[in-house]
């Protein structure tokens, strides 16, 4: 149950955009990969979940390259949550969630039930998406990811634009379904987020892996001082943290 | 929800039969002359026709709106029908001489010549976009032959059978026609049929219908198989018939769950249903010469597209 890159290059449009990443992620853990914008963070998760095709290197499940691997085999294996939350026909919550059943062909009726369930939604399950909330729709979205029994999730900034409550109710859904087996990687703008609820973080920077730490490690006000190349600090307690940034610092 | 398809198969079943008695003549099986000749030789042929016709602008255009995320999609925009239309209008420049199956092979020759252009240009990467604009550029290409090969057309008589085919109609078509429509068009919905699944996925955007496990390049392949077996099945026989494949789908859709799988063979048997009755219409309306398909359904759609528009503004505002 291992999702691994494996001196990961990608190229897009003739550009480098990931330079010999190579990082082994756990199951059963929150991973968060941080950094600047234009890092390469979207790309390196694309990559993990096998869309994007590697120029050199490879992305291996279980020991095994992806690309090797049936699209249908290496969708019920990997669950991918785009960040544009894109939903283009109004269709009820339920038919919304039962989408992510496509890999497996069947009606799945127990897993969309329990999708509902871990994501809140019993309650919403007929409504059309359009009448939804920005939150409600976050859930239901993640409730689709869910719904085909991932061994992995992968989601591009799953919690940017949502309220506290529910990006704190989205967190708990995620740690819940690592706790249950499976490995959680999200791509995190917020620090904070990532250093207070991820186990592992991997900051990249220019296409390259510069850290793969425990979230006190990698997010470091001399790996923040490097990377963003502003002064910050952390404020609390570990697991209570918050940042403070006090300005930019000449690189 | 309800459930669409029984619905249409109980219109269909009472619209059959009575577009077989209803025309200029209104048929008593019992005391007409002829009744039965006129049945099976001229009504049924042509009832046949329409459905094979309306069925598979229907689901081509559930399917389209599908591929392409767009409610405003329609088959004509891959520029398969405008291809088989120049094929047609090329095959009437050889004049009467030529046989009758010149035509219809001549249409289906331009889908598929479209067909293989679009698969060219779009090429192996299965993108959305590259391949809507790709086909944007094959209808205008293939209008400005079309109106090429009319200007070229040697007499006057030519020209204006080539006009009038251009609007598109079922007056005085045979057996022959049903056999070449029907089938390719039977076809081209269970091809459509079969992109259900990936058409649900993107829903969700490429990357994550990607993720599903859907193959871009395959989808991509069977909804042009699809869309130019239906289309140009349809073009080869009737001419061009605009505004089903755009219509049909958005009548239906709010009868479905609103997956595009759910809304492929309702909008087929739907527009089977709306061609049918019109060509009835067409047929009923005491006009000195029988109104033409094609208009009569523009008739009918540019107004509804023009609801449509409204009711996306006010959705907008």
């Amino acid at each position: 149950m291992m999702l691994a890159a494996d001196k990961l290059c990608v190229t897009l449009g003739g550009k480098d955009i990931l330079h010999s990443v190579a990082a082994r992620l756990q199951p059963g853990t929150i991973t968060a990969i941080c950094g600047p914008n234009g890092a390469g963070k979207s790309t390196l998760l694309a990559a993990l979940a096998g869309l994007a095709k590697p120029s050199s290197g490879a992305v291996l499940l279980d020991g095994a390259p992806l690309a090797a691997l049936h699209p249908r085999e290496r969708a019920r294996a990997i669950g991918y949550l785009p960040q544009a939350g894109e939903v283009t026909w109004d269709m009820a919550v339920r038919s919304l969630v039962a989408l992510g059943r496509l890999p497996y062909g069947d009606e799945g009726a127990e897993a969309i039930v329990a999708a509902l369930a871990a994501c809140n939604l019993e309650a919403l399950a007929q409504r059309p998406v359009s009448t939804l909330s920005g939150g409600e729709k976050a859930r239901a979205l993640l409730a689709r990811v869910l719904a085909g029994e991932p061994r992995w999730i992968l989601a591009d900034e799953p919690l940017a634009a949502l309220d506290l409550a529910h990006q704190l109710a989205l967190l708990a859904t995620l740690r819940r379904a690592a706790q249950a087996g499976a490995g959680v990687v999200l791509v995190l703008h917020d620090l904070a987020l990532a250093m207070n609820h991820a186990d592992r973080v991997l900051l990249l920077d220019k296409g390259e892996l510069v850290v793969d730490a425990l979230p006190e490690d990698a997010l470091s006000h001399v790996g923040i001082a490097r990377v963003w190349g502003v002064a910050a600090r952390w404020l609390g307690e570990p697991g209570a943290r918050a940042l403070v940034a006090e300005g930019l610092t000449p690189r | 929800m309800t459930r669409p398809i029984p619905l249409l198969l109980i219109a269909l079943a009472i619209a059959i039969p009575l577009s077989l008695l209803a025309g200029r003549v209104w048929i008593d099986p019992a005391s007409t002359p002829n009744a039965a000749l006129i049945l099976l030789d001229l009504r049924l042929p042509r009832a046949l026709l329409a459905l094979a016709i309306g069925g598979g602008l229907g689901a081509a255009g559930a399917a389209m709106q599908g591929y392409l995320r767009n409610p405003l999609a329609d088959p004509g925009l891959f520029g398969i029908a405008p291809g088989a239309a120049l094929g047609a209008v090329t095959s009437l420049l050889f004049g009467y001489a030529a046989p009758a199956w010149l035509l219809p092979l001549f249409a289906l020759a331009g889908a598929a010549g479209a067909m293989a252009l679009l698969a060219l240009i779009a090429g192996r990467s299965g993108s959305v976009g590259l391949f809507t604009l790709a086909g944007m550029m094959i209808a205008s290409l293939a209008g400005a032959l079309t109106s090429l090969v009319i200007s070229l057309a040697p007499n006057a008589f030519a020209m204006s059978e080539i006009v009038s085919w251009l609007m598109g109609a079922l007056t005085d078509r045979s057996w022959a026609d049903v056999r070449i429509a029907a089938p390719l068009t039977l076809a081209g919905i269970a091809l459509l049929r079969l992109t259900g699944p990936s058409l649900d996925a993107l829903t969700l955007g490429e990357a994550a219908a990607r993720s599903l496990g859907v193959n871009p390049a395959r989808l991509q392949a069977l909804l042009v198989l699809g869309v130019g077996l239906t289309v140009g099945a349809g073009v080869a026989v009737a001419g061009i018939v605009g505004f089903v494949g755009l219509i049909v789908p958005h009548l239906v859709r709010p009868l479905t769950d609103r997956r595009p799988s759910s809304l492929i063979l309702p909008s087929a048997l739907a527009g089977a249903l709306l061609v049918l009755v019109a060509d009835c219409l067409c047929r009923i309306l005491p006009l000195v010469t029988e109104l033409r398909l094609g208009i009569a359904l523009s008739l009918i759609g540019a107004p509804f597209f023009l609801a449509l528009l409204l009711k996306m503004r006010r959705g907008l505002a």
